[in-house]
């Protein structure tokens, strides 16, 4: 994530270099000075360590302390060891939640980061009226994640829906798509997939940096536009590719209202919709099998942390960094 | 339109003569139409949602135009306007208090943190930026259960508080994150010139970095209208009372209670959902896409 900062603040001190300077003689009267920075960084940061500890750290300890009992808020934890994991094991209803969600991530983030790219690419080559095309295609990114929207795709897809209005047109009889078990997924997915100008606004970002000069050499030595892009776009755009993926797997993992507003909060037809973060919902909100919630939510950051890792350490064989 | 589009060409200056050609301006027309007809469809959903809210609900689920229909219907907005238990501008202040009150939250405590990130130097700097930058990716349903038991043991349930607090404290590590990179790109020099006035740090944060990091500032507001507006799971869960109801909470309700025949009431309050974060995007999308351009995420 830094690398791609890095490349457009080359000159800003980076806190890989701050510490050691921190650590080097300052000029003259340096102790007393060092000391007052210290204490007026720590007053500064002071509401982010509260924040740390009550909202974020201690909540993390909690829940990991959780996921060992049985807890249903009313009364006190009860310690159970490994019951809620072993439970884990067999719960149907949670594999199938990990093949919904996973299903979703591995088919909407890539087409998502598809579309995002190959806009970019139109757009980049100096077409006019560029900011309109750029807001038109970023709207659905900020509108996507709302309530109102999932409404309006419950309707679309629908068995009286837009789209079904609109295949009555070439008198093609359609399914009501968010009712059919084979299918619901897939409007999710569409959904997801309508949100690509969040990841594209990034990539037209990254194109910009990429200097005219390397294309104009390649056209130069006669490569062509296919040629150009594997060898020149393609290679300088590996970091941003990457951030681009880590964010969106990370947030598709986490999907949430769409799934809920659509199924009605069942993650029907038949559980098909059922993403991880509906059934933690469930077990935990909606039973108050706290600890079985939170069990599942040490499994969630673990797949996250997981998949974020992989993606950390594959990076080392695809992203170039260039200079 | 053909010759039109061909006139950027010549301020191009690195591309010339070339552009003129008649194999050009075709494509450069086909790019046009291929960008405005995918724009189209984009859009198509929204603006579909939007002439059905005025159309009675039969039409909804009979007309996939655009076109008004013969009965225009303002009367779905009355009717949906008042088919909750409140009337629905109450909703819509709830969300405005937690929208308001997760802004100066956001400014206050994040704003602080990055200033100590990006010009302080102490102990254990670069762990702690690193813990910051982890949270960022933190699932917030890791800690949603604990917080959700902290909260109502101290009675926040159904009030704002667990929904503002937090960014008070500078849980959104994102925006940390944006200010600190915004905060390095400023020059150094006025910081130092302020400090052999004697200036101290509150003073320097207070009088030099926080007015030069309007454009920050203002893309952490808009952004943090939009997700807060948006904001669905953690309004879900801490509001219960339909009292406190916010405007996602609210339209949940009325989906699970609506029949068939209440989509024109449904569309309309779900317009009038959208109405701000449009209104916030045409307002601010210069400090949206250079929000997402220099940090990265939506």
């Amino acid at each position: 994530m830094s690398a791609l900062l890095q490349r457009r603040k080359p000159a800003a001190p980076d806190t890989a270099s701050a510490a050691p300077s921190a650590a080097a003689p300052d000029r003259g009267r340096a102790p007393n000075r060092k000391r007052r920075e210290t204490l007026a960084a720590y007053g500064f940061l002071a509401p982010w360590f509260v924040g740390l500890a009550f909202i974020t750290i201690g909540p993390m300890a909690a829940s990991l302390y959780f996921s060992f009992t049985d807890y249903s808020l009313i009364g006190d934890p009860r310690w159970v060891g490994l019951e809620n994991y072993e439970r884990m094991l067999t719960d149907e209803r949670l594999h199938n939640s990990l093949q919904v969600t996973f299903t979703y991530v591995f088919v909407s983030v890539p087409l998502q980061l598809g579309m995002a790219l190959a806009l970019a690419m139109v757009l980049d080559r100096g077409v006019r009226g560029l900011p309109i095309y750029r807001s038109v295609y970023y709207l659905p990114s900020l509108l996507g994640g709302s309530v109102a929207i999932a409404i309006l795709w419950r309707q679309i897809f629908g068995a009286d829906g837009l789209i079904n209005q609109v295949l009555g047109f070439f008198g093609i009889q359609g399914e009501g798509w968010v009712s059919h078990p084979d299918y619901a997924l897939g409007t999710l997915i569409v959904l997801n997939v309508w949100t690509f100008g969040a990841p594209m606004v990034i990539f037209l970002a990254g194109l910009r940096q990429i200097p005219a000069m390397y294309y104009e050499a390649a056209s130069v030595d006669g490569a062509g536009p296919a040629r150009r892009f594997l060898m020149i776009t393609v290679p300088l755009l590996t970091p941003i590719i990457f951030f681009n993926l880590v964010l969106q797997m990370i947030n598709a993992f986490q999907t949430f209202t769409q799934a809920f507003i659509v199924s009605g909060g069942t993650g029907g037809p038949t559980d098909s919709t059922l993403f991880y973060t509906l059934y933690l919902y469930q077990r935990g909100f909606g039973a108050f099998d706290m600890g079985y919630a939170s069990a599942m939510a040490w499994l969630l950051l673990m797949i996250i942390g997981g998949f974020t890792a992989v993606n950390f350490l594959a990076s080392k064989y695809w992203v170039f960094y260039g200079d | 339109m053909v010759t039109k589009t061909s006139a950027p060409a010549a301020a191009n200056a690195s591309r010339s003569k070339s552009d003129k050609t008649r194999a050009e301006r075709v494509r450069r027309l086909v790019t046009h139409v291929g960008l405005i007809a995918f724009g189209l469809v984009m859009l198509y959903p929204l603006l579909w949602m939007l002439s059905s809210s005025f159309k009675p609900t039969e039409e909804i689920f009979r007309d996939p135009s655009l076109l008004p229909g013969a009965n225009f219907m303002p009367g779905n907005y009355t009717e949906g306007w008042t088919a909750l238990q409140h009337p629905f501008h109450h909703y819509m202040l709830n969300s405005a208090v937690v929208v308001a009150g997760s802004i100066i939250g956001n400014l206050v405590g994040c704003s602080m943190a990055a200033y100590a990130f990006a010009r302080l130097e102490f102990r254990g700097k670069k762990l702690f930026f690193a813990i910051m930058m982890m949270t960022i990716m933190l699932p917030i349903h890791v800690v949603i259960v604990p917080q959700y038991i902290l909260f109502a043991n101290i009675g926040w349930i159904n009030t704002f508080l667990p929904l503002i607090v937090p960014k008070l404290l500078a849980t959104d590590g994102f925006f940390i994150f944006l200010m600190v990179q915004f905060i390095r790109g400023l020059p150094k020099d006025l910081d130092e010139a302020a400090r052999i006035d004697g200036c101290g740090h509150v003073r320097i944060f207070l009088r030099i970095i926080l007015p030069l990091s309007a454009p920050a500032l203002a893309t952490t507001s808009i952004f943090t209208f939009i997700w807060t507006w948006n904001d669905f799971f953690s309004q879900l869960i801490f509001l219960t009372d339909p009292n406190m109801y916010t405007v996602p909470v609210a339209l949940r309700t009325f989906v699970d209670s609506s029949s068939q025949t209440s989509w024109g009431p449904l569309f309309a309050m779900s317009v009038v959902a959208l109405g701000p974060v449009f209104g916030f995007f045409l307002a601010g999308q210069r400090y949206l896409v250079k929000g997402i351009a220099t940090t990265g995420i939506k």
